[in-house]
């Protein structure tokens, strides 16, 4: 019954989304707004239509209704009621059922919002977002139905179908597999939905791109619209990619939080356009330069989100065989590519119209430097996109299949990302559209300096890799600019006034939201850098079994194996915990507890490490095996990792940077933004 | 069939015999190699089942037995790039952590320097283009008198940030 309400709701919603993007072409066409309201009232009802659905799948799940295939595949008699209900997200059909319905409430918010306002852009707002929508939706309801059943039928096996065969009576099971064990932690609970978000919100400012390319709209009148929408969906990504890296650190067992695995990258794609597009978008907000670029970008954004839905779950890119006999993988395929050049030819149709209002002047200038970190970020994205495909081609033209692993992708973006770092530290002294060699070097020289002189500290410290030199180095410059620009600000805005310092920088970040949020993204950005320059460089580690009382060395740490105990748990593991005390430099610094849970559900392990984590390092212990008895002994690896702990917070400041950037004004629409070109004018006049 | 059984113990006897002189020859490794030298050459590796974990992490049970064979052939005496070769042999270049650079695997390596350099050249060109476009402006900024030019700047940036 519950099944058969979510998936009625699923096939109006079909309906309407299709019926949606007939009246809205209708109405603009016909110049009939009663029809555009009609296409509105059509967005608006699929989101309590999708939550109908959203909510019978959860009912499902939560009731342990084994005879529905999802639910039976997700969830299990021994999983607490929390994971029942984040099982929604946890395999492919209740994932995109979670897509259609968030990308329902986001656009229904558009569509809510402003209505008047953008009443010229909005109805092909609908168009694209419906668009989007139905073909999720066509997804769910022909080829990943979450409400499909399981039959017995007369002869042989069981058949999956949302309605009987012939002679088929319901399979009902008492208990199910559960949910992956991977998937059972608090941050892959809240990693997909952020992520999930991040990917939806970029549907909206892509949305608005064609709507500005269908009407002819050539001015940046979409951007400023977006603009908050843009940062809102760069922030659930960054996000979700920062908590993902903490899951794998914590739960994966490998003593790392990035292993450019593709599922990784798929998420990491849109993140890299999003973040060019994000940089870029200044220059034709100041310039009026750039609009077709910024077009491709988001463009190319929106793609990437959908590609990245698709690879997240599906694994169907692991082999030719896979993606051909997924029916999901071609229909992805079709629509990425269908999407990707209706965009581009919509693009090209309005190409003369797009034309730059200004010219670059200056190789220096920061939007010059703004290109640059543009072309790095888009070289980040071609290895990224090229490493991902490749195996595929490679299976497809030679039939060998390969890996491309992290040994490609680290030493390939490693230079890239040490390019975007020096830019993260130069473009902000550069002035827009006038900037020489020489109005740089003045403005540099300082934080420059500063940055000499954490050098020859690291120096000292006796640190001689040159990857660690330079990267530590540039990191020092980017936070001395950074810094360096908070305290001129402050200090010229004290001067003028009788505000404390303090007071003046509050005010000074306050009223400029954006720019000094930016430069709280580039101090967490510093952090996570050095955090990656600790964990990847520095990082080692050992491996051995050892008796009970024996003990491993790695660097200044000495592990003791105490103890080990295994123990059955009421949600369906068994557990194996050990206990080792920890020693530094000789002393005694606490015990840790490195953890195999096995899942007999699933019948998969799941290796917990024992962390003990400090600003200098993490020490980090994983149980590899152990002998029934424990004192015949057991194998731990140990891994030292330096600076770990600048990352996450590191990560912490920079989404922190990214709230302060997207914090609503209290005139949405910014003064400096819609009188620019006047100023601009009375100032070039004056000066 | 006690012939060919003859044969066949024959010939293990004789591979015994060469694999022992070779490993003697060999003799670098210690037997049993500690697990980080098994590690150092797992993490290298990936088994065709496990997509994308390296070897010396992967938990399941074919690779920890992956390993196991890792450790044997050290034991034998048998080298990093030999121990790799015998995977590659058993299960395709797909074992390895990337594609060996040969044939038309040279374009996983060829193209992102080659797509990045090309980009480059686009922006170096619209660059220049730009440049040319904006002679009156490039001039402007070569004038003589930069000190005012600062101030200028000073203001405008001023300007922008106005709320």
């Amino acid at each position: 019954m519950i099944g058969n309400l979510g998936y009625g709701a699923l096939v109006i919603t079909f309906l309407i989304s299709l019926y949606g993007v007939g009246a809205a072409i209708y109405g603009v066409r016909r110049n009939a707004p009663a029809w555009v309201d009609s296409a509105r009232n059509a967005m608006l009802l699929t989101f309590p239509l999708l939550s109908l659905t959203a909510a019978s799948i959860i009912y499902l799940l939560v009731s342990g209704s084994y005879e529905f295939e999802y639910v039976a595949s997700v969830t299990s008699n021994s999983m607490p009621l929390y994971l029942r209900v984040t099982a929604l997200w946890g395999g492919q059909a209740g994932s995109l059922v979670f897509w259609t319905w968030l990308m329902s409430a986001f656009a229904s918010a558009v569509t809510l919002r402003k209505w008047d306002r953008d009443r010229e852009f909005l109805p092909w707002v609908i168009v694209v977002s419906l668009l989007t929508l139905a073909f999720f939706l066509i997804l769910i309801i022909f080829l990943e139905n979450p409400f499909a059943r399981i039959w017995r039928v007369p002869l042989g096996n069981p058949v999956v179908a949302m309605f009987p065969p012939a002679g088929a009576e319901l399979l009902v099971q008492t208990d199910g597999q559960g949910l992956n064990p991977l998937l059972r932690h608090p941050g892959m609970i809240i990693h997909p939905p952020m992520l999930y978000l991040g990917f939806v919100s970029f549907v909206i400012p892509y949305a608005f791109a064609i709507a500005a390319l269908v009407t002819g709209r050539s001015d940046d009148r979409w951007i400023r619209i977006t603009r908050r929408w843009t940062l809102v969906a760069w922030l659930f990504l960054s996000l979700g990619l920062i908590l993902g890296g903490r899951w794998a650190y914590d739960v994966l067992g490998w003593g790392g939080y990035w292993g450019w695995d593709p599922v990784e990258i798929a998420a990491f794609m849109p993140w890299l356009t999003g973040t060019a597009f994000l940089h870029s978008v200044m220059i034709q907000e100041k310039r009026g330069m750039l609009k077709h670029w910024n077009m491709v970008l988001v463009i190319l954004t929106y793609d990437l989100v959908i590609f990245g839905t698709f690879l997240t779950r599906s694994g169907v890119l692991s082999s030719v065989h896979a993606f051909a006999q997924s029916a999901i993988g071609p229909l992805f395929f079709s629509f990425i590519g269908l999407t990707f050049i209706v965009s581009l030819s919509l693009l090209l149709r309005r190409w003369n119209e797009l034309k730059s209002e200004a010219y670059l002047t200056s190789w220096f200038s920061r939007e010059a430097l703004f290109l640059l970190n543009n072309l790095l970020f888009m070289g980040i994205l071609v290895v990224c996109f090229w490493g991902v495909i490749f195996p595929l081609i490679s299976e497809l033209i030679t039939g060998q299949k390969l890996t491309v692993s992290s040994t490609f992708y680290e030493p390939a973006t490693g230079p890239l990302f040490a390019g975007l770092l020096l830019l993260m530290g130069i473009a902000p002294l550069a002035a827009w559209r006038h900037s020489t060699m020489k109005t740089l070097g003045r403005a540099v020289w300082k934080p420059f300096s500063v940055s000499l002189a954490v050098l020859a500290l690291i120096l000292v410290a006796g640190i001689r890799q040159p990857a660690a030199l330079l990267g530590f180095w540039l990191s020092a410059f980017v936070a001395a600019v950074t810094l360096y620009e908070f305290w001129r600000g402050a200090l010229a805005r004290h001067r003028k006034s009788d505000e404390s310092l303090p007071l003046a920088l509050w005010r000074l970040a306050g009223r400029n939201r954006r720019r000094y949020g930016g430069y709280v993204i580039h101090l967490g950005v510093v952090l996570m850098a050095i955090g990656v320059i600790g964990i990847e460089i520095f990082q080692s580690e050992t491996q051995a079994t050892i008796g009970q009382g024996e003990q491993i060395s790695l660097g200044n740490y000495t592990l003791r194996y105490d103890s080990l105990a295994t123990f059955d748990t009421p949600d369906g593991r068994n557990v194996a915990r050990a206990v080792v005390s920890v020693y530094k430099g000789g002393s005694y610094i606490g015990e840790l507890y490195p953890r195999r849970d096995y899942y007999y559900e699933s019948q998969q392990p799941m290796t917990i490490p024992g962390v003990r984590s400090t600003w200098e390092d993490d020490f980090y212990v994983l149980l590899v095996d152990w002998q029934p008895v424990s004192t015949v002994g057991a194998t731990f690896r140990v891994y030292h990792n330096p600076l770990v702990n600048w990352m996450w917070t590191g990560g912490i400041i920079f989404i922190l940077g990214t709230l302060v950037a997207a914090w609503p004004d209290r005139d949405p629409e910014p003064a400096a933004v819609r009188i620019r070109r006047p100023r601009l004018a009375s100032l070039e006049a004056r000066g | 069939m006690m012939k060919r059984t003859f044969i066949a113990l024959l010939l293990a006897l004789l591979y015994i015999s060469l694999a022992a002189g070779l490993a003697q020859a060999q003799g670098s490794q210690p037997n049993p190699p500690s697990d980080d030298a098994v590690n150092a050459i797992a993490k290298g590796l990936y088994c065709p089942v496990c997509e994308n974990i390296p070897l010396d992490v992967c938990g399941t049970q074919a690779c920890v037995q992956w390993r196991e064979l890792i450790r044997e052939k050290l034991a034998q005496g048998w080298g990093e790039a030999r121990i790799k070769q015998y995977f590659v042999n058993q299960y395709g270049d797909r074992v390895l952590a990337t594609p060996p650079a040969r044939g038309f695997n040279w374009l996983v390596y060829l193209v992102p320097p080659l797509a990045i350099l090309a980009g480059a050249y686009i922006l170096f060109r619209a660059f220049s283009i730009w440049r040319a476009k904006a002679p009156q402006a490039a001039a402007s900024i070569e004038r003589p008198g930069l000190a005012q030019g600062d101030e200028y700047i000073r203001r405008l940036e001023e300007e922008l940030n106005k709320r």
